[in-house]
């Protein structure tokens, strides 16, 4: 008696389980199944700021997505790489295994090169936010960056100078191990003497850990430079920023993109910066800009840096290409890869984002938009 | 001139944040006979302590430093405790690495607590810099500050090693550890005292070297640690006014390497000179002859 009873009872809420899960699948029809798009950055590890960065970004816009759809049109999974090649290529192989169809990575210049390798090989799209070197894309068809080359920089800076008459005689102070800096500072010393600027000295470092930068400084100050140009990261140009104060040096500062954040940094004495122009994708004034600085701030309690904003464009231009390319759950990874190529570089493909309006891309997968260059003023950055 | 009279200038700087590290070094060396590669770590402990005592206690600076100075003796003890005291008898080679391991133990447990974006010391010396022919050579007040108390620390710890009574027993214990036994003087309690003295100075150091070059990240103390261990090498390890001597021509040598032959050359260059030093004379400039028994 009692037995049967249980079975009966067994019966019962089987059949309902099978009533209950009919009806989720019928429900989950309506909606398409989402895209997977795979992400790579540093998480942890000393650039883990830039991975952070552009992992937040990404995040707001894959949530804004799936908030305006009603229904989870993304799924966005993001690998640690630690900014190690080696990690970055594992991540990649962690991503492939889940079922990825668009790459939107890596974050540092190194992993990017290691992965674009393999993702050209493999037929998938690759999307980066910040690898900047022209190494990322050289060669692949199937890699866009969404940030501008390291010799745009370079050259959009050197008219930057020329027009704005910032100085007569000019320095640059860039690391000569690092592929950014070096591009950069580069571009701009052959573009400065095209427009027959005069460049007086030009200085080296070897890793952005240094500290010592007063054999530079010097050599700057007695060669009578009134500008210096600074094609590096935050960490070092906060050093030779103290520095320079310290002997008396105080010419016109102009640094490229790598020096935006530098107003985060904790303990940063914002004096030491007051003047100090540089060149950024995101205009933090638009209204689109203001509306995203609140809210990563209060989601993540920081002010968001440029890394972000190109992370948030990133997954707004994948999704926009994906809707014109007619790119589904369903498309394999490498018809995928193909049809956005073919969006990507297509005249009409235009994406209005944080950091421009009306980005394009050429087939050589560099994106068309003019850097910003902001000041430092009274301790905040505005607008030229 | 001026250029060549600024790089001198800035050579001393640097020079003498690598002699106040090499004092700690040279003395655990010449007290405890090993190489405390933590020593650089711990200058990186002092320097984070400082930093959190000014910007999120708000103490005076003055306090922080002291703060920085308690608490870097008491981790000294603690390291001394746990990873060496048990390796006394231990051949010198477990020893080293030993010291490496907490050295890593350090830069990671920092990772953890203070994360890897970097921190910007406060400036906390205000002392203004001098300026010379018409403001084209200015001085630093930071390097004024840390040379001068480069000298204080060397003439102290002099002073204090050759008077005190903890002082003679130091030398004692470095002369021949099982005679100072015989003798009475308790070897474990003097080894520790020279590890509480070396780290409570690797604080001051800290925060001079933060002064200074002000970046802070976990790995702050590596690099400087093994400069001012080559420093001591130089000076002859063991020596306490060589470790100063030698800080200072590293510093010195590196900076005109830097701006007069390469850049990218210079710490080969730094390298190069201490080889040379060492062939001809292989105790260091003021080391001490060692004649080897048969």
């Amino acid at each position: 008696m009692k037995k049967s009873t249980f079975k009966k009872l067994v019966c019962l809420v089987m059949a309902m389980a099978l009533i209950v899960a009919l009806g989720v699948t019928a429900f989950a029809t309506e909606n398409p199944a989402p895209i997977k798009i795979g992400g790579i950055g540093p998480l942890t590890g000393a650039v883990a700021v830039y991975g952070v960065a552009t992992y937040n970004g990404a995040q707001i816009a894959v949530d804004e997505i799936n908030e305006a759809a009603g229904y989870t049109a993304i799924e966005f999974n993001f690998q640690d790489d630690e900014g190690d090649n080696e990690k970055a290529v594992n991540a990649y192989a962690t991503l492939q295994d889940w079922g990825m169809q668009v790459l939107y990575g890596t974050t540092t210049t190194g992993p990017c090169v290691a992965v674009s390798a393999e993702t050209n090989t493999d037929r998938y799209f690759e999307l980066t936010p910040s690898a900047s070197s022209p190494d990322v894309t050289a060669g692949k068809d199937n890699v866009f960056q969404m940030c501008f080359t390291d010799p745009n920089q370079g050259i959009t800076a050197a008219n930057y100078v020329k027009e704005n008459e910032l100085g007569e005689k000019i320095a640059v102070i860039y690391n000569n191990a690092d592929a950014y800096s070096t591009g950069i500072a580069q571009a701009f010393v052959a573009q400065a003497e095209e427009l027959e600027l005069e460049i007086v000295e030009q200085q080296t470092f070897l890793a952005d850990t240094d500290t010592d930068f007063s054999v530079q400084i010097n050599a700057c100050k007695d060669a009578g430079a009134d500008m210096v140009f600074l094609p590096i990261y935050y960490t070092p140009a906060s050093n030779i920023l103290r520095q320079a104060k310290d002997i008396g040096y105080a010419p016109t500062w102009f640094g490229g993109d790598g020096m935006d954040g530098i107003l985060t940094m904790e303990g940063f004495d914002t004096d030491l910066a007051e003047g100090l122009l540089y060149m950024t994708p995101f205009d933090t004034t638009s209204e689109a800009g203001v509306a995203f600085v609140e809210k990563y701030e209060k989601l993540y309690g920081e002010t968001p840096n440029q890394f972000a904003a190109d992370g948030y464009d990133c997954i707004y231009a994948i999704w926009q290409a994906c809707q014109a390319a007619k790119v589904t759950a369903e498309t394999s990874h490498e018809d995928a890869c193909e049809a956005l190529i073919e969006t990507f570089t297509s005249e009409d493909f235009a994406v209005d984002g944080l950091t421009g309006n009306g980005m394009t891309w050429s087939a050589n997968g560099e994106v068309a938009k003019a850097p910003y260059v902001v000041a430092i003023v009274d301790g905040v950055s505005v607008l030229q | 001139m001026i250029g060549l009279i600024s790089n001198l200038i800035s050579g001393v700087s640097l020079g003498s944040v690598y002699a106040i590290i090499a004092l700690g070094y040279t003395m655990v060396y010449g007290i405890a006979k090993m190489l405390n590669f933590a020593h650089g770590d711990v200058i990186m402990v002092g320097a984070y302590i400082c930093f959190c005592g000014i910007n999120y206690l708000s103490l005076p600076p003055v306090v922080a430093v002291l703060l920085a100075i308690i608490a870097c003796t008491a981790l000294g003890i603690v390291i001394e405790g746990l990873a060496y005291k048990p390796l006394r008898s231990a051949p010198n080679l477990a020893v080293l690495i030993t010291a490496i391991g907490v050295s890593y133990f350090l830069q990671n447990s920092a990772l953890l607590i203070w994360k890897s974006d970097p921190k910007v010391f406060p400036s906390i010396i205000k002392l203004e810099p001098i300026h010379c022919f018409d403001g084209q050579l200015t001085i630093g007040g930071v390097t004024l500050v840390t040379v001068l108390c480069c000298i204080v620390v060397m003439v102290c710890l002099t002073l204090f090693i050759s008077r005190s009574k903890t002082g003679k027993a130091m030398r004692a214990v470095s002369e021949d550890k099982v005679a100072a036994q015989l003798m009475g003087i308790n070897v474990n309690r003097t080894i520790s005292v020279t590890f509480a003295i070396g780290s409570g100075l690797a604080a001051v150091a800290g925060v001079l070297l933060c002064s200074a070059y002000p970046t802070l990240i976990p790995t702050t103390g590596a690099m400087p640690g093994i400069k001012a261990f080559t420093a001591a090498v130089f000076g002859g390890i063991g020596s306490i006014p060589g470790a100063m001597l030698g800080g200072i021509l590293l510093g010195v040598i590196e900076i005109f390497a830097k701006a007069y032959i390469s850049t990218q050359f210079s710490d080969a260059i730094v390298f190069a000179v201490l080889i040379v030093v060492l062939l001809i004379k292989p105790t260091g400039i003021l080391g001490k002859k060692i004649s080897e028994k048969v």
